[in-house]
């Protein structure tokens, strides 16, 4: 077994597969909000992520097992996924926000303790490891059921790395 | 002797919807739950469960407890013992036993019975796995999501399937430092997703890894973990982890003592987690007025628990003849 494969098994993404794919860039480097994407590459049976999808972004299951599928034209980046997915495999990036240097991520956060805005924090890519300090912009919890969405500001170029935050 | 129409054994996913299903279409159910509250395994569970939007998926496990006891207060046709455990089925006469508390006895006459009795933990062997520190994962969760008690400052996880998975991350809730988690195969048996939730926390997932001794004296000081060959065999170095609880989910079997006294026929199948009664697609056993229901019925999880429960509900009340909707 390669070392990636070994790493995959134990949870890392370590590239594209059907599920767990980028958004297009073109599209997604001049997208107000952000587009989402999601980390979901094993076929479980589950599909939260698309009857919660208000614009039909994630579209229909032929199976409840299927891997999401992401339309990106129809992606407004509202990040309900974010806060409804079961696996918290959904996480938004905007590339639009702030100067060129700088990305929003809008991430989800069930810990302790609870995030503030304006704080730095930790983030944290696959593998827990600390790759950046970001600033907490703004804090949600859209189904008000203590999944909070925490948009935090990191640099643009670790947004395919970063995957959660500590708040230190 | 007390008597109902549907007697349902176990207050878990499986029973409460049993139980609400038979008492909808008019049956007198009495349920017996051996623990102190209703709800089984559901009321420790803080995550969101997974599934459809119509078998309540993206809500919280004691979430949906809450909804299922509403669902049943609904209903006056039925009566719900807590503290209270089935001890004994007799086939000569279709009586069971039961003990509520400590000193109440009663005998019970049923129609039908629903055997929602849920599932034991399985453990491993290891030198020193007495120590107290060592603990099953059901356990550990009743410590922190029930009573609200932290079970210790630093923990090792054995098994990576979606207990494993799932407990740690509720462990990293709590405040309590996951050291690691082995895993005997080389990949996760848990969802790809509940591993990567706690990857990007720093947990480290061991693959092919167990756990070889528990170290301490009074008490877990320390673990041994040591990778595993392709017969499972230990080799090669041996690693020292400094944890002091350490939390085993590696799988559980159905609970079926009753289905066996019963008479019912058990047959063994290794996906399901071993003996389970032989049933029909209406979850009857092989005793017509026996159904089984939930992991009693072979380890699943709560979601196919919750819809088995409701088909042997249904099933029951058409046995009964009450089986439409007036």
């Amino acid at each position: 077994m390669t070392d990636k494969q070994k790493l995959f098994n134990s949870g890392i993404l370590t590239e594209e597969r059907p599920g767990a794919v980028s958004p297009p860039r073109d599209l997604w480097e001049n997208k107000k909000n952000g587009l989402v994407i999601i980390e979901c590459p094993q076929r479980i049976p589950c599909n939260p992520c698309h009857t919660s999808c208000p614009t039909g972004a994630v579209v229909p299951f032929d199976d409840i097992n299927d891997q999401p599928q992401i339309d990106y034209s129809k992606c407004t980046g509202c990040a309900r996924c974010v806060a409804v997915c079961p696996g918290l495999a959904c996480f938004v990036v905007d590339l639009t926000w702030g100067d060129e240097s700088r990305a929003l991520m809008k991430l989800p956060y069930e810990m302790l303790p609870s995030p503030e805005e304006g704080r730095q924090v930790d983030c944290l890519n696959r593998e827990g490891n600390v790759v950046a300090k970001g600033t907490i912009v703004r804090v949600t919890e859209p189904m008000h059921d203590k999944t909070k969405v925490v948009q935090v500001e990191v640099p643009k170029d670790l947004v395919m790395d970063i995957r959660a935050i500590k708040v230190v | 002797m007390r008597e109902t129409d549907v007697m349902v054994i176990g207050g878990g996913p499986a029973g409460l919807s049993a139980a609400a299903e038979a008492a909808s279409f008019g049956c007198d159910v009495t349920l017996v739950e051996s623990d102190l509250a209703l709800g089984g395994q559901l009321i420790k569970q803080t995550h969101k469960f997974f599934g459809s939007k119509d078998e309540r998926a993206g809500t919280r496990g004691f979430k949906i407890s809450e909804l299922l006891l509403e669902e049943l207060s609904g209903y006056g046709n039925v009566k719900t013992y807590t503290n209270c455990t089935a001890t004994g089925y007799y086939p000569e006469d279709g009586v069971v036993t039961c003990v509520r508390a400590e000193d109440e006895y009663f005998k019970i006459k049923p129609k039908k019975i629903v055997m929602a009795t849920g599932a034991q933990e399985r453990l491993i062997p290891f030198p020193n796995n007495h120590l107290p520190g060592v603990y099953g994962a059901g356990a550990v969760q009743t410590l922190m999501n029930v009573y609200g008690v932290k079970p210790g400052d630093k923990v090792l996880m054995v098994g990576a399937g979606n207990i494993g998975l799932i407990v740690s991350y509720q462990l990293i809730q709590a405040g309590v430092q996951v050291a690691g988690i082995v895993e005997a195969m080389d990949k996760v048996g848990g969802y790809w997703v509940h591993a990567a939730k706690v990857r990007r926390l720093g947990v480290p997932i061991y693959l092919r890894h167990t756990i070889v001794e528990a170290i301490g004296e009074q008490y877990v000081t320390g673990a041994v973990i040591q990778e595993i060959d392709e017969r499972f065999q230990p080799q090669g170095e041996r690693k020292s982890l400094d944890v002091d609880i350490i939390c085993m989910a590696v799988g559980l079997s159905p609970t079926c003592e009753l289905l066996w006294q019963a008479g019912c026929e058990m047959v063994f199948v290794p996906e399901l987690c071993g003996y389970v009664a032989q049933r029909d697609r209406n979850m009857r056993t092989s005793h017509k007025d026996i159904w089984v229901a939930g992991d009693a019925a072979g380890i699943e999880e709560a979601s196919s628990a919750m819809v088995e429960g409701r088909i042997a509900g249904v099933s029951t009340a058409r046995a009964l003849g009450r089986g439409t909707h007036e």
